[in-house]
């Protein structure tokens, strides 16, 4: 065996193997935001669906996310043509619920959808427990560095952006990090 | 008679403020599609938003022209867009970080690979003049 060659061989494998492997274990579809850690970006959004919740806001209202200062907030990114946002609405309408008047608040964005489209596909979805707001032009969407939805951002009480997914939540991940940031902040 | 001259007086201002107006809308319209052609679509393969029909991407350029027409400067608007999307939004990379190794790497495996064909041709040809010598 010729071990200087196999060494050669060894040598320029490794490094392929390695580039390949860290490729294939990523989700190509997927952009890392630059936003955790970073203050959330503001936003004042007109109310189109009041939600079920006791302090629920009236249609035409604005919600100022500077108004939530001091509160965990959760913004979903959801639309009426978006079949994985069926999948997380009723987490994300439970967990409202639950946290409600605990310093949790959740705020649903429409996402390139028309409000009576969103309207309706609340009413399908058998109502939605927390605020639903407009954004026109998308271009609140634009800064949160949206591509898709659903998406998720969970907001700290100090305004930053402590975690982002992309897909459909579930009840367990909310829990896990809204109890964390309840916890730590 | 001094109604006739005030009318034509009054159009010709008119017209030059229309004419100054288009020339600045055209010239924005030139910046905006130069930014925005630096600019990945977030939902498409491989576009830029200038050329992307996307929904999205037409918003991202009136985000852009909106950005570059109330004074901000191309680098801005594009920083902007990173800050939101990361460095993957740029079509081409900044050679800063990690990205000099873009760069880099193409001109280290030329360099690299002609340094290796010097290095083998010289070799068979000696190998090969030791040969042919009696």
């Amino acid at each position: 065996m010729n071990w200087k060659r196999a060494a050669i061989a060894v040598m320029a494998a490794v490094p392929l193997v390695a580039l390949f492997a860290f490729g294939f274990t990523r989700n190509p579809a997927e952009i890392p935001s630059p936003l955790p850690g970073h203050q959330a970006p503001r936003f004042a959004l007109a109310v189109f669906s009041p939600g079920t919740g006791s302090n629920s806001p009236s249609v035409g209202d604005s919600i100022h996310l500077s108004k939530f200062a001091g509160k965990v907030v959760v913004v979903n990114f959801f639309a009426s043509w978006c079949l994985p946002c069926r999948a997380e609405h009723a987490a994300l309408s439970q967990a409202a619920t639950k946290y409600a008047g605990s310093g949790v608040e959740f705020i649903g964005i429409l996402y390139n959808d028309q409000p009576a489209a969103g309207l309706q596909w609340i009413e399908e979805m058998g109502g939605m427990t927390y605020p639903a707001v407009l954004d026109k032009e998308s271009r609140t969407a634009i800064d949160y560095g949206i591509y898709g939805v659903p998406e998720t951002f969970i907001i700290d009480t100090r305004g930053r952006v402590a975690h982002k997914d992309l897909g459909p939540v579930t009840e367990s991940l909310l829990s896990r990090v809204l109890d964390s940031l309840r916890v730590t902040n | 008679m001094i109604i006739a001259i005030r009318t034509i007086v009054v159009a010709l201002l008119l017209s030059a403020t229309r004419t100054e107006a288009q020339a600045t809308d055209s010239a924005l319209d030139a910046q905006t599609a130069a930014v925005a052609a630096t600019l990945r679509c977030p939902v498409c393969q491989g576009e830029s938003i200038q050329d992307s029909p996307s929904e999205l991407a037409q918003q991202m350029r009136a985000v852009v022209r909106d950005r570059l027409r109330s004074g901000q400067t191309p680098d801005q608007v594009k920083s902007y867009f990173v800050s939101r999307y990361g460095e993957w939004i740029l079509l081409e990379p900044r050679m800063k970080g990690l990205n000099v190794a873009l760069y880099a790497l193409p001109v280290v495996l030329i360099a690299g690979g002609l340094v290796l064909i010097i290095f083998l041709v010289r070799k068979w040809t000696r190998a090969s003049g030791s040969e042919a010598a009696p």
